[in-house]
């Protein structure tokens, strides 16, 4: 049975590891950082089985991070989950650390494959999901992107792909919080319509609060019960989500929150104002 | 990492030996006998199985080839992906599509993952021919030996082809093979055995040494046959692993010659004669000419002709070592 409220809780633990993960680092990607934390949170803690003493587990289920700059949210979840001890979110990002600014897959258990280069991690996912097929293996391949991201023509050639070898082992969602580096996505290059767009590439599409714990596991849920088709969750999130100063602001996409920031952003995950 | 030597069944490899053959029709042959005895071997194509050869596999075991459709970057992914789950893919298309078109995708997710992806390319160099520049690549090599962890092969014929696969596939590592589309002379003995990191010493000359890799190894061996009549001592050397390069025959090499011509079916820039350049300044300084595609873009005509128009021949390298010796 699942605990929505507990869930709930590993994403404010998430992202208050994040915050001062990114704060000490000094560089980073708090905003996309934040708004996937309710859906890794649901990812690591309720639906992925995986086994953090045994990260080569052959039946583990994978998670490619093709929004590789969100690498705080994998790595807090890694940690939290057991595949290595919590004091090293502290050297993010510095010299000899393996949490290095976009995952490693060479670096640190856990991670499934490099990542960083956006558009890339939906043909890895696609390739992990032909695998597990040809293994007849139960595994499924879970594959989150940035909207923005979604620009590029690959991620087009990996969704025909997807379709085409009827990949329902797949699920990929979409960090919809519309905005990138330099503005809102409908505005650098429009992106919409999403659901149409995956839909008329043969993908069955869930469109869902990406914030409400209890939307986003139902939908992780009926994605497994789809066959033929890859399934994706198109997943409206806010930037910055659960930090009122940050939130909605897209100058927060690649910098750290400031010490003053942190103790503000701290003050208000715990007092679960997210 | 892997075996770095071909230890397949030689029944599977001598028929290989001494054939005029495409490098190609090697790779589309030798691909299903491994894919007989490693069920884990997988292949992908963007739509050219047909030139690549791997429409042979795909007959034969549909349920572990993948046409991508015309997508290499994707290709190149799905790849990775099928090699993190254990499979050992062999993706396919001609070479300056899987090299150029895909390049950030085998850095970025491939080489920086350490996934075990082998990209055989085919149609590499000038030889392609009638299709002209686009399809031309004379800088595969260049693209390719630039990335941290890539194994670069460039075999010289089928013989040398089919054993640089079947070592491949059991090598643990990313790894890319340039084949050509054009027949080529058998020249690789039937003692040979290739290994990854190891050149082929034909014989060592005390004037000058042809380090030559693909089908420049023959037009070397037919330099070397001329200059030696004429009184040059002329060695020739196949260094088809262009990546890890055979740095200690190299220094053998270097060490016993007076000019050293590197001979190769690519750019002059980046390639063979950049490898050998590289290593020799920094070690064992010795003039060097290299034999290549100079700083230009191919263009269309017969094979024959290009190799000819672009100074791919052995008259070419037997008239830059008597320009050297006559200074």
């Amino acid at each position: 049975m699942v605990n929505i409220e507990s869930l709930e809780d590993k994403a404010r633990q998430l992202r208050i590891e994040i915050v001062k993960m990114l704060a000490k680092a000094g560089s980073g990607h708090t905003g996309g950082s934040l708004s996937a934390a309710d859906i890794v949170a649901a990812l690591y803690f309720y639906k992925m089985k995986h086994d953090p003493k045994n990260p080569q587990w052959k039946d583990r289920d994978r998670f490619v991070l093709s929004k590789g700059h969100a690498a705080p949210v994998l790595y807090a979840a890694l940690a939290l989950s057991g595949y290595f001890d919590k004091s090293l979110l502290g050297s993010l990002r510095k010299l000899g650390s393996p949490l290095q600014g976009h995952p490693c897959c060479k670096e640190l258990p856990g991670v499934e494959v490099s990542t960083g280069s956006l558009g890339q991690g939906l043909s890895v996912a696609c390739g992990m999901a032909i695998g597990l097929k040809l293994e007849s293996s139960p595994a499924r391949v879970y594959c989150l992107l940035g909207d923005g991201e979604i620009q590029e023509g690959q991620v087009w050639e990996a969704a025909m792909t997807a379709s085409h070898y009827k990949l329902d082992n797949l699920c990929a969602i979409i960090d919809h919080n519309n905005l990138q580096i330099d503005g809102a996505c409908t505005e650098v290059m429009n992106i919409k319509p999403i659901e149409a767009k995956f839909i008329a590439f043969g993908w069955n599409v869930f469109t869902i609060d990406g914030h409400n714990m209890q939307e986003i596991v139902n939908a992780l849920d009926e994605a497994e019960k789809i066959k033929g088709k890859p399934t994706m969750i198109l997943a409206n999130t806010v930037k910055g989500k659960g930090v009122s100063i940050f939130e909605g602001k897209v100058q927060y996409h690649g910098v750290a929150p400031t010490l003053e920031e942190l103790e503000i952003a701290l003050k208000e995950l715990k007092d679960g104002q997210n | 990492m892997g075996k770095t030597e071909c230890t397949c069944l030689l029944e599977d490899i001598s028929q290989f030996y001494g054939k005029e053959m495409a490098t190609r029709d090697a790779y589309g042959i030798i691909l299903v006998e491994l894919g007989k005895k490693n069920p884990d071997i997988v292949v992908l194509d963007a739509d050219l199985s047909c030139s690549t050869k791997t429409a042979k596999f795909a007959k034969t075991f549909p349920d572990r080839f993948f046409n991508m459709g015309v997508s290499e970057q994707d290709m190149i992914g799905v790849a990775a992906g099928l090699a993190l789950t254990g499979k050992i893919p062999f993706a396919s298309t001609f070479a300056i599509f899987a090299t150029g078109r895909a390049w950030e995708q085998i850095r970025q997710t491939v080489c920086y993952s350490n996934a075990n992806v082998k990209i055989v390319a085919t149609h590499g160099g000038i030889t392609v021919g009638e299709d002209g520049a686009t399809h031309q690549a004379l800088e595969d090599v260049a693209l390719m030996r630039v990335i941290p962890g890539m194994t670069v092969i460039v075999p010289a014929d089928a013989y040398e082809t089919a054993q640089a696969i079947a070592t491949v596939a059991e090598y643990h590592g990313p790894v890319y093979v340039r084949l050509g589309r054009a027949k080529v002379p058998s020249v690789m003995p039937e003692n040979y055995k290739f290994q990854i990191g190891k050149s082929y010493i034909f014989r060592v000359g005390k004037d000058v040494n042809i380090i030559a890799n693909g089908i420049m190894v023959a037009e070397a061996l037919k330099a070397s046959e001329i200059l030696n009549k004429e009184g040059i001592d002329t060695g020739v050397a196949n260094f088809s692993s262009v990546k890890p390069l055979d740095e200690e025959a190299l220094l053998n090499i270097a060490k016993s010659s007076k000019l050293i011509v590197t001979a190769e079916e690519h750019s002059i820039i980046g390639g063979l004669g950049s490898a050998v350049a590289e290593f020799i300044s920094e070690n064992n300084p010795v003039a060097l000419r290299r034999i290549g595609v100079r700083d230009t873009f191919g263009c269309s005509g017969s094979s024959k002709e290009l190799l000819n128009f672009y100074g791919l021949t052995a008259e070419q390298i037997v008239q830059t070592v008597r320009d050297f010796f006559r200074k």
